[in-house]
């Protein structure tokens, strides 16, 4: 197991996956593990919040388990649901058998057999490796009473199933809610995890992201692109670029073997970084061509 | 990994006390902390350590902050508080004008002078300056004939007096918004629903040794939509806007009476979210409350502008699955139309349905000249009169009913006619 009994070896941890955090999330992610409590994440789409979760995973040898949120999401997709299909076949088996015992065939009918388990029921059993690492994304798409119903797996690691009982885990599970905060999460939910805003990282370290995802990319070309969308971030956009769409978009130009940027090469690839065609129409022409000048006196200078 | 044995608290009583005294003064400041939060922060600082300050202020962040706009609030309190004792003593002469008798010092900022009025136990703010309602007659015994009500009802706000506009607004208080449910994706069991309901047939089987009598079934459960209201408080609505606000604060106020949640937003040259206002019990407190929350009352219009915030800023928050968008305005707007009708056309993909209401649409010869108008008529869903009880008792009706356009297609066609 890895080492995680201080802040500094957390961030070591994360930086040996690829992650650059910095020290204000490194700092609640050694709260969360040392603690024990969830970790709540927010922040603008692409900035990281989901990647957490699996970078913890790796590096801490744990199994990954995601539950992906949605509107309607229910306890028969969130925790587990029974097997009818087998349970009917038990039933027409029993009866051939003449085995009526009412007791008896309850108690056969929903056993572990019969269970078919999802997510949250998955978190709290033992698991190789030690306790998993338990991604609940996008709290923020399903309704008010899924959340109620996180309250109890969140507070007590434990969840309950009417035909069993309530099943509880040995060990926690590290917990990782990531929210895109298209409405806002009740806070008796928030009260029980650290709470964490994700924003836009700064200059030199979206570059050592850059570094370490598309490591390829020549330093002159990672800086331009770095640049670009740090400016880009700044305009008047309906949705700004994430991390993500930094990533991606220096991958874009690295397949189309791309040195260094051009107002041509910008609008060509511009839907790799910005989704709504407001935006992308606001950008395109010449005001890429007046960002990216921006960007080589900038660079120029430095 | 095993369970954690729990923390022991740290021994220095020192911190433990400074901790629920900085916890008292980010609740001053107006963060929701409770106690449980105290005892959580002094277990992370136990298991963090106190070896750099910078940790330390992450620490306590975790544990305290649960909303990105208390970040600045709690950087503020936390400078204040843990660092320098003699400057909170500084900002405690500048909130205590009359004990120093000097007022010129610097000015501190808005989240810094909240936090150091936080800091300061006993220290009142200003009272607020007396509210500037017009007098208003309360008649306590509905009196009125029935004809008299009747003329109440289609008389125009603007031309009523002090005391017609208090009996309007009474009647108003008493209005109700018919909602019309939306299907949700989760179901509910139901003698004649749709969908096999496995787990009730299986489990009532199991009781009966194994014999299924019956399938129970399960069908769709419904659920209220939301309602956003954009307010237009610029100076050709004045009178309209404080009586839609009343409106809206009876609709807002009428709890688990259909509208899932109401948010409301009044906007002119800015846009204000006085959501939050419109909450208070007392319709004259919550109005003045929102009134002194937006600036810009009476004043031009920027309506392009204002719906451009609107969409980048609360759009993603509050139109949430199947949002109704009511928008009150005249819609003379001195921007960009273009830039308008862009802005309106995001509105309406975003909203479930987008009813402009405009009180213009009392007069009878009403065209659509001005070129706001024409930008966002063909926006809308409905369009609709709002300047009168009857009419606002027809928007209720348009609010329920789904196919309702109001005098929308009237006025387009009249508009495409004076294009073509």
């Amino acid at each position: 197991m890895q080492d995680i009994t201080s802040i500094d070896a957390v961030e070591r941890m994360l930086a040996a996956q690829g992650y650059v955090a910095d020290r204000a999330l490194a700092t609640i992610t050694f709260l969360a593990l040392r603690l024990g409590r969830p970790l709540f994440l927010e922040g603008a789409a692409g900035v990281g919040k989901t990647e957490i979760a699996k970078v913890l995973a790796t590096g801490l040898g744990r199994r990954l388990i995601r539950l992906q949120c949605y509107e309607g999401l229910d306890a028969a997709s969130a925790v587990c649901e029974w097997n009818f299909a087998a349970q009917m076949i038990a039933i027409r088996a029993a009866e051939a058998a003449g085995t009526t015992d009412p007791e008896h065939l309850r108690h056969e009918l929903f056993s572990d057999a019969f269970l078919i388990s999802r997510p949250l029921l998955e978190a709290m059993r033992p698991q190789p490796g030690g306790p998993p690492v338990l991604l609940i994304d996008e709290l923020d798409r399903t309704d008010e009473p899924f959340e109620a119903f996180l309250l109890e797996a969140l507070s007590d690691f434990q969840v309950t199933v009417p035909e069993i009982g309530t099943i509880r885990a040995e060990a926690p599970p590290i917990v990782v809610l990531t929210s895109n905060r298209t409405r806002e999460v009740h806070d008796a939910l928030k009260r029980r995890c650290l709470y964490h805003w994700v924003d836009y990282p700064a200059f030199e370290r979206e570059m050592a992201i850059l570094a370490a995802r598309a490591p390829e990319a020549s330093e002159q070309l990672s800086r331009e692109v770095v640049a670009f969308v740090q400016r880009l971030r700044g305009e008047d956009l309906f949705k700004k670029p994430g991390v993500a769409e930094t990533i991606d978009w220096a991958r874009c130009l690295l397949a189309l073997d791309v040195i260094a940027l051009s107002p041509e090469v910008i609008s060509d690839t511009l839907g790799a970084i910005l989704k709504y065609q407001d935006d992308i129409q606001r950008i395109e022409g010449a005001t890429a061509k007046r960002l990216l000048d921006e960007v080589r006196r900038e660079l120029g200078a430095a | 990994m095993a369970r954690l044995p729990d923390l022991a608290l740290p021994e220095n009583p020192q911190l433990v006390a400074n901790l629920v005294h900085f916890a008292r003064a980010l609740r001053k400041a107006g963060l929701p902390i409770g106690p449980g939060r105290v005892l959580d922060a002094t277990r992370a600082v136990a298991a963090a350590g106190f070896t750099e300050k910078r940790d330390f202020y992450w620490t306590l962040h975790a544990c305290f902050v649960s909303r990105p706009e208390h970040r600045e609030t709690f950087a503020q309190v936390f400078r204040l508080f843990w660092r320098d004792p003699r400057y909170l003593e500084h900002m405690m002469s500048l909130l205590l004008p009359s004990l120093q008798g000097v007022q010129e010092e610097r000015a501190a900022e808005a989240a810094e002078k909240r936090a150091a009025e936080a800091l300061i136990d006993g220290a009142e703010p200003p009272p607020a300056p007396p509210q500037q309602e017009e007098e208003t007659e309360v008649e306590i015994d509905a009196s009125g004939t029935a004809s008299g009500v009747e003329a109440l009802r289609t008389l125009d706000f603007e031309q009523m007096s002090a005391a017609e506009l208090a009996r309007a607004r009474a009647m108003l208080s008493r209005l109700a918004l018919p909602v019309a449910p939306l299907g949700s994706r989760r179901s509910q069991a139901a003698v004649r629903g749709r969908r096999p309901d496995w787990p009730r047939t299986l489990r009532a089987a199991a009781r009966r040794g194994g014999e299924v009598e019956r399938f129970a079934r399960r069908r769709p459960r419904t659920r209220w939509p939301d309602l956003v209201a954009l307010c237009d408080i610029s100076g050709s609505m004045s009178v309209y806007s404080r009586v839609m606000l009343h409106f809206l604060h009876t609709v807002a106020s009428q709890q688990g009476a259909g509208w899932a949640r109401v948010h409301a937003f009044t906007f002119g040259t800015r846009l204000t979210n006085v959501t939050r206002h419109l909450r208070g019990r007392d319709v004259d407190v919550a109005l003045a409350a929102a009134g002194a929350e937006a600036q810009d009352w009476q004043g031009g219009t920027r309506i392009g502008g204002c719906l451009r915030a609107f969409n980048r800023d609360w759009a993603r928050r509050v139109l949430g699955p199947g949002a109704t968008v009511v928008l009150i305005t005249d819609g003379l707007d001195r921007d960009d139309p273009a830039l308008l009708a862009a802005e309106m056309e995001r509105l309406h993909l975003s909203a479930r349905r987008l009813i402009w209401v405009n009180p213009l649409l009392r007069w009878d010869g009403f065209a659509p000249r001005a070129a706001g108008i024409r930008a966002m008529l063909p926006h809308v869903d409905c369009l609709r009169a709002g300047h009168s009880l009857a009419t606002l008792e027809d928007l209720a009706g348009a609010l329920s009913s789904a196919r309702d356009a109001g005098e929308k297609p009237r006025l387009l066609a009249a508009m495409r006619a004076a294009e073509g």
